[in-house]
């Protein structure tokens, strides 16, 4: 006997990632806050139209602090989008999300989403945790072009002309010339970036930055390796 | 076949316009139905180069409107009659063109046209993505100096993004005419020499324009310099360019305005 299937609506679910700037408050919060207040006053727009994830890794906070910073923080024009490193039991409807699979790269097991359907075979499946790979683009990269590959390391078999820029998650290899920026590691400080000529306009690794004029002369035009040593970008020659 | 070339630099004043009417003339008289459009609506140039401005009745809006036939807004050159223009609006702007009319207006011109040149605006906005979105080749016109060359090579990466063979997954072709070259300063080190340009934009050189007087001349009586001068050093260039365009293998040189030793002795005729 058959029976007639119900009409299902298509309701879809897509995996998505952002980019959200991470703040992370510490104890005791009043003269966290008065802190970021005398920052406010500085740069007053700062925040605004950014997207803020609270990073409640530095502190075991409870669901009220929680509640009230995020309220504090609503006062002051920072809108909170999530909540990372915060406790799974936490169940407010006036707390911003927890956000579970993502952030920093430790260990977030991922849950997995009910589907609205419930029968068996069901519609979600769990995110599969991404695995690390490079990207390799093999021409070169063009004036205004920017290149974006979080999950691993970039490698560009030809040059990055003067105003590209290119972004990795792990290290970047250039064999050509490098012109543009190259940001490396963002969020790993053992990432490395490598050029056959060095005549770039700005090196990032972990968000420690060296703009070209920072670039002693010896080095420019020269083939490069560029890597963090604690809190210095480090540049030396390889030939 | 027909062939829809786009003349486009992002640097403003490198020699677009220029490049065009005195290729298009030279590919006319090579024999070839070639018709040149004016993408630079509001900034119409290529009219007064062709000497063709007292002309102008209808133009590509017009056409894109539907407020004329093709047939009448394109004028024929006088002196090479193989050799039209569709000219650009100077009163409307760059937003009344759009997709679908620049789409047609170019399949009706393949019927009748070998080469379709498509003079670009500068920059990167919707004037210059839409001259070379039907292009199957492009020019980029490229002064050896460094804020053209950067230009330049964001407008490469514009077209192997922005236009319909980009889209389909083909790779547009695209040559390089570097224009304005003045080998003297190039030997002082001012201005950037050949190789140095050549490596930072990884595209085919088509030739090589030297500064010349003549190009102004040429503009002043509104005429292509491949028309006005022939024999001069920018045509020659423009004139070798063009075979290139058609096929040919041509060794690169240099042409240079200096008198042989018989135009010295009988340089000027007495009064």
């Amino acid at each position: 006997m058959t029976i007639a299937a119900r009409p299902r609506h298509s309701i879809r679910f897509h995996s998505r990632s952002f980019h959200a700037m991470a703040l992370a408050p510490e104890a005791p919060l009043a003269d966290w806050l008065a802190e970021l207040d005398a920052w406010l006053e500085r740069s007053p727009d700062f925040f605004v139209g950014r997207p803020i994830v609270l990073d409640l890794s530095s502190n075991e906070w409870s669901e009220s602090d929680v509640l009230g910073l995020t309220k504090d923080l609503g006062e002051r024009k920072i809108q909170i989008l999530g909540l990372e490193g915060a406790d799974r039991s936490w169940l407010d409807p006036a707390l911003p999300p927890l956000l579970t699979s993502g952030g920093r790269q430790e260990s977030a097991p991922d849950r997995v989403i009910a589907a609205l359907d419930n029968d068996d075979a069901a519609a979600g499946a769990p995110p599969p945790p991404p695995r690390p790979h490079s990207l390799l683009l093999d021409s070169p990269v063009r004036s205004g072009q920017y290149i974006e590959h979080l999950q691993g390391d970039v490698i560009v078999i030809g040059s990055v002309a003067s105003g590209a820029e290119i972004v990795a998650g792990g290290s970047i290899h250039i064999y050509g010339t490098l012109r543009g920026r190259a940001i490396a590691g963002a969020d790993d400080p053992r990432a490395r970036i490598f050029c056959r000529k060095l005549e770039a306009e700005l090196l990032a690794i972990d968000g420690l930055y060296m703009t070209a004029d920072d670039m002693g002369p010896h080095l420019r035009g020269r083939s490069v390796q560029v890597w963090l040593d604690g809190d210095s970008v480090m540049v030396t020659a390889q030939d | 076949m027909a062939k829809v070339l786009v003349v486009t630099s992002g640097k403003g004043g490198v020699g677009k316009t220029t490049s065009t009417a005195a290729l298009g003339a030279a590919l006319a008289q090579g024999g070839k139905n070639v018709v040149l459009i004016d993408f630079d609506v509001g900034l119409r140039n290529l009219d007064l180069v062709m000497g063709a401005e007292r002309r102008v009745v209808y133009d590509l809006i017009n056409v894109v409107n539907g407020d004329a036939k093709l047939a009448q807004a394109l004028i024929r050159d006088k002196r090479v009659p193989t050799l039209s223009l569709l000219p650009a609006s100077q009163t409307r702007d760059k937003d009344a063109l759009t997709d679908e009319g620049v789409s047609q207006v170019i399949e009706e011109l393949k019927e009748k046209f070998d080469w379709i040149i498509c003079d670009s605006p500068a920059g990167i906005e919707r004037g210059a993505t839409l001259a070379m979105r039907h292009a199957d080749v492009a020019i980029v016109v490229t002064n050896p100096e460094v804020s053209s060359v950067r230009d330049s090579d964001r407008i490469i990466g514009l077209l192997d993004s922005k236009t319909v063979m980009a889209e389909r997954g083909e790779q547009i072709e695209k040559h390089l005419l570097l224009t304005r070259y003045d080998a003297a300063r190039a030997e002082r080190g001012e201005m950037l020499n050949i190789e140095d340009v050549l490596e930072i934009l990884s595209i085919p050189l088509l030739g090589i324009v030297p500064e010349s007087e003549e190009v102004l001349r040429a503009s002043n009586v509104g005429s292509p310099v491949t028309l006005a001068n022939a024999a001069s050093a920018p045509a020659r260039a423009y004139f070798d360019a063009a075979r290139r365009l058609n096929g040919e293998t041509l060794d690169m040189t240099i042409p240079s305005d200096r008198k042989s030793l018989f135009g010295k002795l009988f340089g000027r005729r007495a009064a």
